[in-house]
């Protein structure tokens, strides 16, 4: 699995278009493990929908060698830092767990946070930009959070759809991150659970910048297509509470477990009659009892549903074995769901949407202000800036007001390490020790330079290949990238 | 309005409520619990007050981005 973040970018001083200071920011990043190597897009098939045709609409262009360098990082981590639909973009190495994702995901919020400081360093001091690790700008545009998680290509498009889409319209319960107001000037909408509620309009679509679809089709394995999908999920929050980041991917991976093997028919309910309305109905309800329409006639909680699911993951590990980190995240997931039925408030210290509330609500309490009051909306934005000394709920963590799961020094090394479980290890190796020799990089594919002016291209199809254990022995024994390629096809 | 907004500030202020059973039958280590967590709080609020970005309603006019993914 993995996850890709979208950052919003302000600048003082700089050019107020988002995209020229994205550019500006990005080149800034001195962390690019090997400079000279570009991203290689010829995999890439954004416009491939999984239901069986092509959007040409969401065909883009390729940027030319120069351009490519400069729109891309590729990291020592593994992960890539570029510029996607003009915003700064962090893609996390591939991850086996949610905790490593998380860990990633941690990693690529301080990459950005360090580039902001190299900015600072290297441009005019009138120059300065802020990054915010959100999802709205209040103005009816959105940025997004995608998670990625690989599943068999046997798991046919409407297994996904009819099971994985009531899970992700409910779990915004614990994994949305709080937001100010909403986009379509409803007066009395002061503050919902989701920043992304609001933008979605669809079920099930290829787009992902307009008409959001809760279930995204887009058919871009990035790994043997044969025996691979990759579950792209574009309706979450970013998050920045550890704690929720964690159980968002963790209760996400489990249940497309389940549906991997088709274990949720005639054991639970879930069916939504009108997803896309639910997704605003429950972002709307602070309280989280409000009762869904679903298909069976009946009317449900977010909670209710969300608890159907987990039981059935306790029912499924019992069948197939419970391995401890599992246990672990379904015991959270059920403390989660207890404390939001009780009193949601009681999770000021592990969601972002309550965490922000109560901070909002305390600043109202202090200010003298409302909801609608342009500190309060200040606030809101400025929980998600990314610089430590200046992010709101940075001076919460810091002040030991939220939960931790992850030390210090594992967030500072996964900065510059790869996971060893997964290709990831690979990429980073090869562009660590050959930087001249690699032409470029992408998610399934390393070229080198041959020397004879034509690339060698070693695909990486295989996401759980290219570990250390099956790799690492590899780097001991070749010098140059040469003996490696050797080695590679004996 | 001094004690009106001083009054607020203690609500808010007012420990979670897991604690709120405790407080019931006041003892001393609950006390000194409560009011180390208004002294917690209170210090937030400050830093939030002096990090907070100024001209608040000129950054939030001025903040729109291209619509991402």
């Amino acid at each position: 699995m993995g996850i890709e973040t979208e950052y919003g970018i302000a600048g003082r001083g700089a050019e107020r278009d988002p995209a020229a200071m994205s550019r500006l920011f990005l080149s800034c990043c001195r962390a690019a493990v090997s400079p000279g190597t570009i991203w290689d897009y010829s995999g890439e098939t954004p416009w491939r929908d999984a239901r069986g045709f092509q959007v040409e609409e969401e065909m883009a262009e390729i940027p030319a060698a120069e351009d490519n360098r400069l729109l891309n990082k590729i990291l020592g981590n593994g992960g890539r830092l570029y510029i996607d639909a003009g915003h700064p973009e962090y893609a996390s190495p591939e991850c086996t767990s949610a905790r490593d994702l998380v860990k990633y995901e941690r990693a690529g919020d301080r990459m950005l946070a360090l580039t902001l400081e190299w900015a600072a360093e290297e441009l005019p001091p009138e120059t300065v930009f802020t990054l915010y690790k959100n999802n709205s700008d209040g103005k009816g545009n959105s940025y997004g959070c995608h998670e990625n998680y690989l599943v068999s290509r046997d798991v046919p498009l409407s297994r996904l759809s009819e099971w994985l889409a009531p899970f992700l319209v409910t779990r915004q319960i614990f994994a949305g991150a709080g937001k100010v107001g909403c986009e379509d000037g409803q007066p009395d909408v002061f503050y919902q659970i989701s920043q992304r509620a609001d933008f979605f309009e669809s079920l099930i679509g290829l787009h992902t910048m307009k008409n959001r679809p809760i279930m995204n089709t887009r058919d871009e394995p990035h790994a043997n297509p044969e025996r691979y999908r990759r579950v792209h999920v574009i309706v979450g929050d970013s998050n920045l509470c550890e704690a929720a980041s964690y159980l968002k991917v963790a209760a996400t991976s489990i249940v497309l477990d389940m549906i991997e093997h088709d274990w949720l028919p005639g054991r639970i309910s879930v069916s939504l009659e009108d997803p896309v309305a639910a997704l605003r109905q429950i972002s709307r309800d602070l309280t989280c009892r409000t009762e869904l329409r679903q298909e069976d006639g009946k009317r449900r909680t977010a909670v209710h549903i969300q608890r159907e699911y987990l039981l059935a993951a306790w029912d499924y590990y019992d069948r197939y074995g419970l391995d401890m980190e599992t246990k672990e995240a379904l015991r959270r997931w059920g403390g989660v769901l207890d404390k939001l039925e009780q009193e949601p408030d009681m999770l000021h210290r592990e969601l972002d949407w309550v965490a922000k509330k109560r901070l909002l609500e305390s600043l109202m309490a202090r200010w003298g202000v409302d909801w609608r009051h342009s500190k309060i909306v200040m606030a809101d934005l400025q929980y998600h800036d990314i610089r430590p000394e200046k992010g709101l709920y940075f001076a919460l963590e810091r002040r030991g007001f939220v939960d931790r799961l992850l030390s210090e020094d594992e967030i500072q090394t996964a900065v510059v390490k790869a996971p060893e479980d997964t290709r990831a290890y690979f990429r980073a190796e090869c562009l660590r020790r050959f930087p001249e020799r690699i032409y470029g990089a992408s998610w399934s594919s390393l070229l080198f330079h041959t020397g004879h002016d034509t690339v060698l291209k070693v695909p990486l199809m295989e996401p759980s290949r290219g570990t250390r254990e099956l790799t690492g022995e590899l780097f001991q024994r070749c010098e140059t990238a040469d003996e490696l390629l050797d080695a590679l096809r004996a | 309005m001094a004690s009106e907004q001083e009054r607020k500030k203690q609500r808010i202020a007012e420990p979670a409520p897991e604690d709120q059973a405790q407080e019931a039958s006041p003892n001393p280590a609950t006390l000194e619990k409560g009011k180390k967590l208004k002294e917690d709080i209170d210090r937030l609020l400050d830093e939030i007050d002096e990090v907070l970005e100024e001209n608040a309603e000129e950054f939030v006019r001025s903040y729109v981005q291209q619509g991402g993914e």
